[in-house]
């Protein structure tokens, strides 16, 4: 499976970073170069193996369902680039 | 039979399929502590979690799964005893991590079904493919200012269940009917408040057409529908544009619409017409969510009566009416209310109180059942000045009248306005022997044979004794004097 | 004072209690220690020089009077991955660049609670994705230690926690702490002749430490000595219910597994570590460390990890995969840097574009692509039952042995500019470190020798998951045995 350059800009645009037309013909090459790569996993007889999703093997905890945290808008808007009163503020986005 | 749609072409029909989106009923959210409550000042039920800050991890509240569990044991559903978190890529504002977690090949809640009464009084089946918890989104406001929109946080990361349908449903009736009736389910489980205005409950309405007998043809999908009657009116203006389509030899694209109701039309989202690539994968910061059987067992033993099983019991306790039953349950508090009034009366007249003369009054009067403007005790008393011959039934019409709002009792109303009934049968001989004597022609015509003037007699005598008089002896007294 | 810059922990710590000097004096001879070497060797990103004098103060105060905790007083580096209330996190990151955190990371508020005193936060890799300290945006770090023959040469400290082990190796921290998603602990410990600890997945938080690849991410500690490295995770471990995948099980005291000694264990030799183009040198302190434990009691045992050649093209797909997703919350809206554009869409691509550097970048496309519509069973699903199957050969084999030993890295430090060409070149530093993040089994790199230029070489010892004790155990006898004393030609003092 190579990438071609419509598949670059593709996945890049999916991953929502700028790519100038330039770099696509280098991005392409890595890429494909470390999925080239990859395919030697291709080897491997996975018939029958249950994927591992996780580090942990274990089932989930669960916790209680008490208000324990929130009421800081402050806090959680001082790092915001753009902000208006105590809302975060983006460019205008039409529906 | 059935709902079909005549276009130029032939008969349609429609094809539906709902995504109803339930905000659970909890008071932190799915994956953090922060509060739930509806209308908070923005973005101070937030924690760094919600905003997805660096290194901020998820953790799951029980109660959320609880009431998913149950929301499932009360739509007939299988409940996974193993399920899976997944994450939903795609980048929004309002959506801080840039996924949502949500529950994508391993649902908690497998397959179920509703049963939904329609008009005709036919019943019928729609099926439930699953349940599953998710993260609802924060809120963009787009129109508070001329070049920007702002975002609350508030909202994002309370849990929601999303419930889909299979595509059984046919008609915009039997939509509007599954909405209500999984909302009165939600209300009687107490996993939702089913509020609509306030977005605690939206659906997104996946409507095709077809020709009868064909496959499925393409579906597009109407996002955040936020009522009953939009989701009908949406099924009808969306499988109009389509046949529309269709007939003028165009093909409908399968994409995400929005539903103008100033307009009465769908119309396609812009701001998602970005390719779908969602790049699902389970949340490696979350483990598999176990439930153990016998929880799940003890949730299910300790369900609350159910609106079919009210119904049901409703027509065998109070020998009413499928439809009667069916309107009185519709609501858990009609229901509760009902059941306050009818207990040790007469449970059809009590019914025909509620239905009638209280129903009336509450629509009158823009009240509703939690805040009524007479109290089901209230009520009930009045029944029972009826029963025991305190009032006649007329007298009975005036007296709610006068409790509207003011929470009297109807016994006090009845002793102020001196509306007792009168059966002392020498004061009603008294005014039956004067309305004998002041209508001697009428008399006469009665007893050559025109039986039909003895209400005439009835009415007049009531009306002499304003109304109180009691009409089984006021008929008896009569029938002595004109024979 | 300078040599007080030379104490191990445990020293420091007896030191300490003896009052033969003060938690101040210690912090100060570490602050004046970065001052002077911090300049060239660009260990730290920031240096919190007034909140550690605060820190060590209070540590004087609680030590007169009379409470002296795990780690009161002694001066650590964070890897600026951790985040530090009040204190700018940075990732290596523009894209976090002005970032100041409100919250304390688990891990570090555990040391905290144990008295350790900040003295800064620790350059890496961005984002923890590399193996160099190369990809950082705040520059790259300089590894104190020097080839003999080519002294002129400026190397590399490994990554992605280069910052945190430069910093331990040229004394200007007593220890670190450091994350490991792929050998970014062991590595750096290894090219900088140190201790590092990669524990089992779920035993030290993840809270507050910024994600790269959750499945994959172990913080874990970096020290001069075993022991060292015992008490430092010993602080930094236990159950987080902020973190659904932190273990809840009890912290054994690892301090004291460093004295049970390697009588009676039965230590594997994975087939698959070895290869044709290993150096001579690395073989043969290999073959060194299994005589040591050998001749110390340990019954040595060969045995087979089929899968461990497909471990690093796995973590390439598992990794970044995570990664993209993990990475889309830096989009300029709530925090960091932001890039202004024509509309939201165009603010998204340029502050990602500008604020991601090359190798993130990379990263992050090929994990949306391996999760995309088509790909997903072919790549990901596909690595995740491969890393089921790795999984399966450490547990087959830790039927039958008590812990491994492997070599690290499959070289000493090299320099910077060195396996720079090609991204794949870089990747393989990490093929034996690799598959213990896979299969979230702890393992520690121990210094063991020096190669012919003169730089150290680690040994790594792997263990059952959640049998740190028997990996501390096995590496302080490597430890006692090697006897390394070597000290980097730049240090404090020095």
């Amino acid at each position: 499976m190579s990438l071609d350059p419509a598949t670059i800009r593709r996945i890049a645009s999916l991953a929502r970073i700028r790519v100038e037309e330039h770099e696509v013909e280098t991005l392409q090459t890595e890429l494909n170069s470390i999925l080239g790569w990859i395919e030697q996993l291709n080897e491997v007889n996975v018939d029958g193996v249950e994927p591992l999703t996780g580090g942990a093997r274990m089932a989930m905890k669960m916790r209680d369902d008490v208000v324990t945290d929130g009421g800081y808008p402050e806090k959680v808007l001082a790092n915001a680039p753009d902000r208006n009163g105590d809302f975060f503020a983006v460019p205008k986005v039409v529906e | 039979m059935g709902y079909a749609i005549e276009g130029s072409t032939g008969t349609w029909e429609v094809v539906v399929g709902l995504e109803v989106h339930a905000q659970v009923i909890s008071n932190a959210k799915l994956f953090s502590g922060s509060a739930t409550a509806f209308g908070a000042e923005p973005n101070s039920q937030v924690s760094f979690v919600d905003a997805a800050f660096p290194g901020m991890l998820p953790v799951i509240n029980r109660e959320c799964v609880r009431q998913a569990v149950r929301t499932g044991l009360g739509l007939n559903a299988h409940i996974n005893v193993v399920s899976h978190f997944d994450r939903k890529n795609y980048f929004y504002p309002d959506l801080p991590s840039g996924y949502q977690i949500s529950q994508y090949e391993h649902p908690v809640v497998g397959a179920g079904v509703v049963e939904v009464q329609l008009a005709d009084g036919s019943t019928k089946q729609i099926g439930v493919t699953r349940l599953h918890l998710e993260q609802d989104a924060g809120k963009s406001l787009h129109d508070q200012h001329p070049t920007k929109s702002f975002i609350d946080l508030n909202r994002a990361g309370v849990a929601l269940m999303e419930i889909v349908s299979e595509p059984d449903i046919r008609s915009p009736e039997e939509a509007g009917a599954y909405v209500r009736k999984l909302r009165s389910i939600l209300r009687y489980l107490g996993t939702c408040d089913g509020n609509m205005e306030e977005g605690s409950m939206r659906a997104d309405v996946n409507v095709s057409v077809r020709k009868h007998g064909e496959p499925y043809r393409t579906r597009c999908e109407i996002k955040n529908v936020n009522s009953v009657r939009f989701v009908m009116l949406a099924v009808e203006a969306e499988a109009q544009r389509q046949i529309e389509v269709w007939e003028s030899g165009g093909t409908v694209q399968q994409e995400t619409r929005l539903f103008d109701s100033a307009r009465g039309i769908t119309r396609p989202m812009r701001s998602k017409e970005d390719a779908h690539d969602y790049r699902y994968f389970p949340d490696p910061d979350l483990l598999p969510l176990v439930l153990d059987e016998a929880w799940i067992e003890e949730l299910r033993l300790a369900l609350p009566e159910l609106p079919d099983a009210r119904q049901a019991r409703f027509m065998r306790e109070y020998g009413l009416t499928a439809y009667d039953a069916g309107v009185l349950i519709a609501e858990k508090e009609t229901a509760a209310f009902f059941e306050t009034v009818a207990k040790g009366r007469d449970a059809k007249i009590a019914a025909n109180w509620v239905t009638g003369d209280f129903f009336a009054a509450l629509n009158r009067t823009g009240g509703s059942i939690e805040n009524p403007p007479v109290s089901a005790e209230n009520l009930g008393k009045l029944l029972d000045l009826i029963a025991d011959n305190t009032i006649n039934g007329r007298i009975a019409k005036d007296v709610f009248e006068a409790m509207l709002g003011t929470g009297k009792d109807p016994a006090s109303i009845v002793d102020e306005k001196g509306l007792r009934q009168v059966t002392d049968t020498s004061a009603i001989d008294a005014a039956v022997a004067k309305i004998v004597a002041a209508n001697q022609d009428k008399v006469a015509e009665y007893k050559s044979g025109k039986d039909k003037l003895f209400g005439f007699f009835v009415g007049q005598t009531m009306k002499a004794m304003a109304g109180k008089g009691n009409p089984t002896l006021i008929n008896e007294a009569l029938k002595k004097a004109l024979s | 004072m300078s040599q007080l810059t030379d104490l191990t922990i445990v020293q420091a710590r007896d030191g300490l209690r003896a009052k033969d000097f003060t938690a101040e004096d210690l912090t100060l001879a570490h602050l004046s220690a970065i001052e002077a070497l911090n300049p060239r060797l660009n260990a730290f990103i920031t240096v919190s020089h007034s909140q550690a004098l605060d820190q060590a103060r209070a540590a004087d105060k609680a030590l007169a009077a009379g409470e002296q905790l795990a780690l009161t007083g002694i001066p650590l580096a964070i890897k600026d991955l951790f985040c530090t209330a009040g204190v700018r996190t940075t990732a290596g990151s523009k894209i976090l660049e002005p970032f100041v955190p409100p919250y304390e990371s688990s891990v570090t508020a555990n040391l905290l609670r144990d008295g350790a005193v900040f003295l800064g936060k620790a350059n890496l890799d961005e984002f923890a994705m590399g193996s160099s300290n190369m990809t950082s945006a705040y520059g790259p770090v300089e590894n104190p230690w020097k080839r003999r023959q080519d002294a002129n040469a400026v190397l590399v400290p490994g990554g992605s926690s280069g910052g945190s082990a430069a910093a331990v190796a040229a004394r200007l921290a007593m220890g670190a702490t450091g994350t490991d998603t792929g050998g970014s602990i062991r590595q750096p410990a290894s090219f900088c002749g140190l201790v590092g600890v990669k524990p089992s997945y779920g035993r030290c938080s993840r809270w507050g430490v910024v994600a790269f690849a959750s499945s994959l991410d172990h913080p874990g500690p970096f020290a001069r000595t075993v022991r060292d490295g015992a008490i430092l995770l010993g602080s930094m471990a236990g159950h987080d219910p902020k973190d659904s995948t932190s273990a809840d099980v009890p912290v054994p005291d690892y301090e004291a597994a460093c004295a049970r000694g390697v009588k009676g264990l039965r230590i594997g030799v994975p087939a698959e570590y070895r290869s044709d183009d290993m150096p001579g040198e690395i073989e043969a302190l290999w073959r060194q460390g299994l005589d040591w434990l050998r001749a110390a009691g340990a019954e040595i045992v060969d045995v087979s990890l089929p899968h461990t050649k497909y471990g690093l093209a796995t973590y390439y797909i598992v990794a970044p995969a995570e990664a993209s997703s993990n990475l889309a919350r830096y989009d300029g809206v709530r925090f960091g840097s932001r890039r202004d554009g024509e509309d939201l869409r165009d603010l998204y691509e340029r502050t990602r574009a500008e604020g991601f550097g090359p190798e993130v970048r990379r990263r992050i496309m090929i994990g949306t692509y391996v999760l995309s519509a088509g790909y997903y069973d072919a790549y990901y699903l596909r690595a995740q039952k491969i890393r089921a199957l790795i999984l399966k050969d450490f547990t087959d084999v830790f039927a039958h042995v008590d812990a491994l030993l492997t070599p690290t890295a499959p070289s000493a430090a090299f320099a910077q500019g060195e396996n720079m060409d090609d991204p794949i070149k870089m990747y393989l530093n990490d093929v034996f470190t690799v598959p213990a993040n896979l299969a979230g089994v702890p393992a520690i790199s121990v210094p063991a020798g020096l190669d012919a230029n003169g730089l150290p070489l680690g040994l790594q010892v792997i263990g059952k998951v959640f049998d740190e004790e028997t990996v501390f155990a096995v590496a302080a006898e490597v430890e006692r045995a090697a006897g390394f004393t070597a000290l980097p030609s730049i240090r404090a003092g020095g």
